[in-house]
């Protein structure tokens, strides 16, 4: 075998010469350039959330169009007049979409209803992103926050407080319910590997039974009522009003700042991203998955507690047995659509809190049905979700997306 | 050669693998609970008998009688002796240990039933009926929804949007039936609709790249969208709604001499042809995913697309395939929740059925047939908890949730890590 | 067959992988292709298999023009192939993988499991494979894996056959049996392109040469050239064969394996009494062909699995019972075998990547909080002493290339103070230039006074790295011998075989 006697410094210099392979950009630019090309890099998928939402719209329209009866009849003679076909179609459309937006921003107290609907969308959809980036499907945000409204109003109406104390000890035993009803997600994943999809689910029916049986027991009840709807929460224990919005938003967007936080400036977010990106990686570097997956899932239960305490005390005042609507599965497409990303959770809370209070304005005056909103929200996030597909619609030039950060596959 | 050091040693070391013996613990000591369960069951029953009525609810047959007490005890000393034997180390891995996970199963189910139907106090006294039929009902619709989940996860696809495929067909089948007067059109109006939903679940997860779990999330929250919205379009003058939502229902079909099998013949052979199409298709699904050239392509395609690629499988067109023909028995699963029992279709029909079919393809390891036992299990349960409503010893709301904290302790404590096919929820780009 | 390529260009967006490549294999040849990691080799194969379509040129098959528009169109043209990465599906049985793509069936697709299984059989007994047709693929050893793909293409009757790197996971053995094989397949006709990166192999089977390096084939030759002007061919440069290593002092013993057993989660013992002893200044190599325990005992040495019995020492304390951050702690570097499995966390960017076991220091965290000054300060530093070519330290680790991923890897485990370093697969799928960089650095840890535990596959980098070497077989260390010993002893040692035994078999034969 020969001896190449070179120098270990310049095979260093060589091999500086050889090319990058190709998923590696040219180098050379510093790194305190790209700072300022940080908005350009979001614009494409700016551009294509604005689309994805406009094509939605467009799909409602039609809908909205072959469910007007009126509209369906003139294009009964749509060959004799055609001109009343299109108007009474332009008419329904307007009159639908005119509904939708003055419903949801159109006045103050409209905009206060959009922001009561957003806060517990957005906590919900906090729970689920945060999950989402330590690699777990939170599908179980609906019974975190019922447990965490359970406890939150047996605290408000059982206990005689003093006002500060009462409504932030409510608060606690919110947080502290949706907190433990999601730790044992992540402990029977840590402990057993039992697939956190199926215990989410389970646990979300096991949590409906608990509360539609404590609104069966006594000490749950009105008094002197057989309803099953509970004690209203003590005045002292709700949330105080700001501009005629119960404060539930303010802290909504406090735990948006606080889960960025944690994500992105902390010891247990790097791990909850490591681990949620690698595990086997985040192993090797001595991290306890285990135990990641717990914190994790305790910390996504505490924010869907939040949410579910936000409609006991702030939005409601007491329980009754469908007080969560379907906000934790709304909350999985709120956080789907902001990308998993806290900022990306509030937008998105923020414009499905709008649509379902607008849906709500647009069914008393226009007479289309809720449910629309439902179909339009499912296709903005499937849009969105496809870029490509939206380009093609639009003729849009193809960019680099930002990408989804959400892994596939079961094993994630 | 130089030898520097020999570390050689011809004994075979015997070392006991201590993961075995954390799990004999456990087990055992689960089991020692129940029995201890089921033996405070023996202990706090007075009264002594209790009736029993398997057979035909409907020819007036007579209730028979079990001793409560011995039935119990009896119970008990069986959990406690597998308990014993599984602490020991007798019973390892294997064939054996299921069997014995089995028996102990059905004495915990048997000495609790017997516990929970002795000292009625209630003028009427409940009697313990054949859980069967009602478990094939609620199976049913979870098995071809299994199925579904198991053709289109075994290609690569997760499938999420059962529940969506569910509510599709279950609208679907209620019009087209309503509309035709026909229930066997229902059937494939339902089947229609699924196929619909999986087309759409396929277009953007094949062609579209988005992530799969994603997707099926929202597919659900589109159905149940459309479907709602599809429905408030329906007037509610009955003189419409007839032809719109009023379907007619599947009959029963007594299969001659099968269903009159005691016990299981009623349950099993006097349904409708939905049922029998179910069983059909369960042996059809497998059959063609581990019997034919198209199942064998499927399964390569969802371990490792890229060696089926490389031998020329068109990986994408495979794939497809796989996830319509699952929409096919989704769809069918859907037509369940209307024509195939109550009629006319609700807001979110199938409430929520569709998830416990995704639970039951992932409990049955994403294999047709275990997941069909898995879907049983959940059926059993279900079927048994809704009984046990009659007896008042346990608060009815709490009892509705056995089946699901029964699945979570089956997929925890049983389950446990399972191995998806390699390549599930992976979009397959070629490089 | 006769094999011409014309002109064949493939490019990635601005990247040109394959530029005007002119390559002619005749009938009945064995063409090596010979080129480093990276130099397009392999995008040259999946063009020529139908999985890549070309931007320019032409692939002729016996003087006829021929597209491929799928791996399919390929096949049926004659050609076959054994990808590096092994194409099957793993838990499929050997007739079941042979089967796929081209299904002998019952008629309406009822699979018939017994042909295909008798085809194995043939094919298996004709060529000496021996491969049971009934066995699952992912419980054979990886030498049997490759046979099963060998098969795969010749039940399609390739009559052009290209191997991508099939030595790499093989023993000596192993590799002697393959080229047996190699040699009878040409004497029957079929033509080979044998692609790698190792010399002796080439000029041990190789009928002609072709050096490919940074896209473009920069040339052709006989077998009869030297290494070192293979080597530089394929390089570009002089490239030292070598390692450069002095003798050191060895200090006392820092690592001290006892009787080690691992049970793995199948309830298989995958590491048997396994007992050696690494000293301060010494790198102990574990030798072994892949799947016979190394990576179980290295994963038990850092308490990724627990050991079901025996003990570790370190600085005669037990660490056994350690979790994987004691482990860490305690002063154990690890570079694992397979880094975007195990080595690094692909989305995050270099800076994270390089504090990834170390973002709990008091120097990177103050309490749960991050500090990214420090982080960001230590990235620089570090990026600049190991020369890791990145855009920036916020690019993701995912977008560099192998060898410097690898050198992310290396310089977070070294920048910290180890009493032992285990380096498993250091240099795998790593360009020549990082290769020597990371044997510099290994051996400069060692210099330090850090025990060193290497596990390779590679005989080069054994006997390059190591004052000892540990020989595994079948999760027992068959024996400790020193870097003096003969390659086929070794060699035999890796198949579990006594050498002494080996030579009086052969003399007596």
């Amino acid at each position: 075998m020969p001896d190449g006697p070179a120098p270990p410094g310049k095979a260093d210099r060589d091999s500086a010469a050889e090319p990058t392979p190709p998923p590696s950009a040219p180098s050379g630019v510093p790194a305190e350039a790209q700072g300022a090309g940080r908005f350009a890099a979001y614009l494409p998928s700016i551009k294509v959330t604005a689309a994805s939402i406009l094509l939605a719209l467009v799909i409602g329209a039609l809908l909205i169009v072959v469910s007007d009866r009126r509209v369906v009849e003139s294009f009964g003679y749509f060959f004799s007049y055609p001109w009343d076909a299109l108007r009474n179609s332009g008419a329904a459309i307007a009159e639908s979409y005119t509904a939708l937006v003055t419903g949801s921003v159109g006045s103050w107290s409209a905009i206060t209803a959009t922001l009561e609907r957003a806060a517990p969308l957005i906590c919900g959809g906090l729970a689920v992103a945060l999950a989402f980036r330590c690699g777990l499907f939170n599908i179980g945000a609906q019974g975190q926050l019922v447990i965490g409204a359970i406890c939150a109003a047996y605290v408000g109406f059982h206990y005689d407080l003093p006002p500060v104390v009462h409504v932030i000890a409510a608060l606690l035993a919110g947080l502290a319910g949706g907190a433990v009803w999601g730790g044992i997600v992540g402990l029977l994943k840590a402990r057993t590997g039992a697939h956190e999809v199926i215990t989410t689910i389970m646990l979300n029916y096991i949590a409906l039974s608990i509360l539609t049986w404590l609104l069966t027991k006594e000490a749950f009840q009105q008094p002197g009522s057989n309803n099953p709807r509970s004690e209203k929460v003590a005045d002292t224990a709700t949330f105080p009003e700001l501009f005629g919005v119960h404060s539930g938003i303010v802290l909504a967007v406090a735990a948006a700042l606080g889960v960025w936080w944690l994500l992105e400036r902390s010891t247990v977010g790097f791990e909850m991203r490591a681990v949620g990106a690698n595990p086997d990686a985040s192993r090797t570097a001595g991290m306890s998955v285990a135990n990641v997956y717990t914190i994790a899932m305790v910390v996504a239960g505490l924010l869907a507690g939040l949410a579910g305490t936000q409609q006991v005390l702030g939005h409601e005042d007491s329980l009754t047995a469908n007080f969560g609507g379907t906000i934790g599965f709304d909350a999985i497409t709120v956080a789907l659509l902001g990308r998993a990303t806290p900022l990306g959770t509030v937008l998105a809370g923020l414009l499905f809190g709008a649509l379902s209070v607008g849906g709500t304005a647009m069914q008393a005056s226009a007479a289309t049905p809720l449910a629309l909103t439902q179909v339009l929200q499912a296709l903005i996030v499937l849009f969105v979700a496809a870029p490509a597909l939206v380009r093609g619609v639009f003729r849009m030039r193809s960019a680099r997306d930002g990408g989804t950060v959400l892994a596939s596959g079961w094993n994630s | 050669m130089e030898l520097v050091s020999t570390a050689t040693t011809v004994a075979e070391p015997v070392v006991r693998d201590p993961e075995d013996a954390k799990r004999r613990t456990k087990v055992g000591l689960l089991l020692l609970l129940v029995s201890g369960l089921l033996f405070y069951f023996w202990t706090s029953i007075d009264n002594a008998e209790v009736s029993y009525l398997l057979g035909d609810r409907t020819a007036g047959a007579e209730p028979g009688t079990l001793p409560a007490r011995p039935v119990t005890l009896g119970c008990a000393v069986v959990v406690l002796v597998i308990a014993l034997a599984v602490a020991s180390g007798v019973l390892r891995r294997g064939v054996g240990n299921v069997l014995a996970m089995i028996v102990a199963g059905f004495a915990f189910i048997l000495g609790f039933i017997v516990w929970a139907y002795s000292d009625q106090e209630a003028a009427f006294q409940a009697v313990i009926t054949n859980p069967l039929p009602g478990t094939f009902a609620i199976a049913t619709p979870l098995i071809l929804g299994a199925l579904a989940g198991c053709l289109c996860e075994r290609a690569g696809v997760i499938n999420v949007a059962i529940e969506g495929q569910f509510l599709a067909g279950a609208f679907f089948a209620s019009v087209v039936a309503s509309l035709t007067y026909s229930a066997g059109a229902g059937l494939l109006g339902g089947i229609a609709a699924g196929v619909g939903i999986a087309a759409m679940l396929a277009l953007f997860a094949i062609r579209y790249l988005v992530n799969q779990v994603v997707l099926g999330v929202v597919l659900v929250v589109f159905a149940s969208g459309l479907t709602a919205f599809l429905l408030d379009q329906v007037p509610d003058d009955p003189a419409v709604k007839q032809y719109l939502n009023d379907p007619p229902t599947l009959n029963d079909i007594a299969i001659p001499v099968l269903s009159d099998i005691p016990v299981i013949g009623e349950a099993m052979f006097n349904q409708t042809i939905l049922v029998y199409l179910m069983y059909a298709s369960v042996a059809v699904v497998t059959f063609i995913m581990f019997e034919t050239r198209w199942g064998l392509r499927v399964r390569a395609v969802g371990e490792h697309p890229k060696a089926a690629d490389t031998v020329g499988i068109n990986v994408k067109r495979t794939r497809w395939q796989a996830v319509l023909f699952g929409g096919v028995f989704a769809g069918l699963g859907g037509a369940y929740f209307t024509i195939g029992s109550t009629g006319s279709f609700d807001k979110g029909a199938s409430s929520g059925n569709g998830f416990i079919a995704l639970a039951a393809v992932i409990m049955g390891r994403w294999h047709p047939i275990w997941a069909t036992l898995a879907a049983l299990f959940f059926g059993f349960v279900s079927s048994l908890q809704d009984q046990l409503k009659l007896v008042s010893k346990i608060p009815s709301e709490l009892l509705t949730m056995t089946p699901y904290i029964a699945t979570v302790v089956a997929v925890a404590g049983f389950v446990g890590r399972v191995r998806p096919p390699a390549a599930d929820g992976e979009p397959y780009v070629p490089s | 067959m006769q094999l011409e390529i014309n002109g064949l260009t493939k490019r990635f967006g601005s990247f040109t992988a394959n530029d005007r490549i002119d390559l002619t294999v005749a009938t009945g040849e064995i063409h090596c292709l010979l080129g480093e990691n990276g130099a397009g080799k392999s995008t040259l194969m999946n063009m020529l298999y139908g999985l890549l379509r070309p931007d320019e040129g032409e692939v002729l098959l016996d003087g006829e023009p021929v597209t491929f528009h799928s791996p399919g169109d390929a096949i049926a043209a004659g050609i076959g192939m054994v990808h590096q990465h092994f194409m099957l599906v793993p838990v499929f049985t050997v007739a079941e993988n042979v089967m796929l793509g081209r299904e002998q069936t019952r008629g309406l697709g009822v699979l018939d499991r017994a042909q295909a299984a008798s085809l194995v059989k043939e094919l298996s007994e004709k060529y000496k494979l021996a491969v049971d047709p009934d066995a699952v693929v992912e419980d054979l050893p990886v030498g049997v894996q490759q046979r099963v793909e060998i098969i795969k293409a010749l039940a399609n009757d390739a009559r052009i056959l290209i191997l991508d790197e099939p030595t790499a996971v093989l023993t000596p053995q192993e590799i002697d049996e393959l080229m047996a094989i190699m040699s009878s397949l040409r004497d029957s006709g079929t033509s080979i392109v044998f692609i790698t990166h190792k010399l002796r192999e080439v000029k041990a089977i190789g009928d002609k040469i072709s050096v490919v390096r940074r896209g473009k084939v920069v040339a052709t030759t006989e077998p009869t050239a030297s290494e070192a002007e293979l080597a530089e061919l394929m390089v570009g440069r002089s490239v030292k064969l070598t390692v450069d290593k002095g003798a050191v002092e060895q200090g006392p013993v820092v690592l001290d394996v006892q009787h080690l057993t691992v049970i793995d989660h199948r309830g298989a013992t995958v590491v048997k009494d396994v007992s050696f002893d690494v000293h301060a200044g010494e790198i102990v190599a574990i030798a072994g062909v892949q799947g016979n325990g190394q990576t179980e005992l290295i994963k038990s040495l850092l308490g990724l699995i627990r050991p079901a019995a025996g003990d570790i020492l370190l600085d005669g304390r037990s660490i056994s019972r350690y979790a994987t951050r004691e482990s860490l702690d305690a002063g154990i570097g690890y570079i694992p075998e397979d880094r975007s499995h195990d080595g690094y966390v692909g989305p995050f960017s270099v800076r994270e990547n390089l504090v990834l076991d170390r973002y709990q220091d008091e120097e990177f965290s103050h309490g749960i909080g991050l500090k990214l000054g420090a982080i960001s300060a230590h990235a620089k530093e570090l990026v600049a002493e190991f020369d890791i070519r990145t855009q920036s330290i916020d690019s993701p680790v995912s977008a560099l290339s192998g060898g410097n991923q690898q050198k992310v890897v290396v310089a977070r485990e070294l920048s910290r103070p180890l009493k032992v370093l285990i380096a498993s697969q250091p240099t795998r799928g790593v360009d020549v230039g990082s290769i020597e960089f990371i044997h510099q650095r290994i051996v400069a840890e060692r210099d330090r006074g850090t025990a060193v535990v290497i596990v390779s596959t590679e005989l080069d980098e054994v006997f390059g790295l190591a004052d000892r070497i540990a020989v595994m077989y079948a999760g027992r260390i068959v024996d400790i011998v020193s870097p003096t010993i003969h390659r086929n002893d070794i060699g035999c040692l890796m198949a579990g075989v006594d050498p002494e035994t080996q030579r009086q078999e052969t003399t007596n034969a």
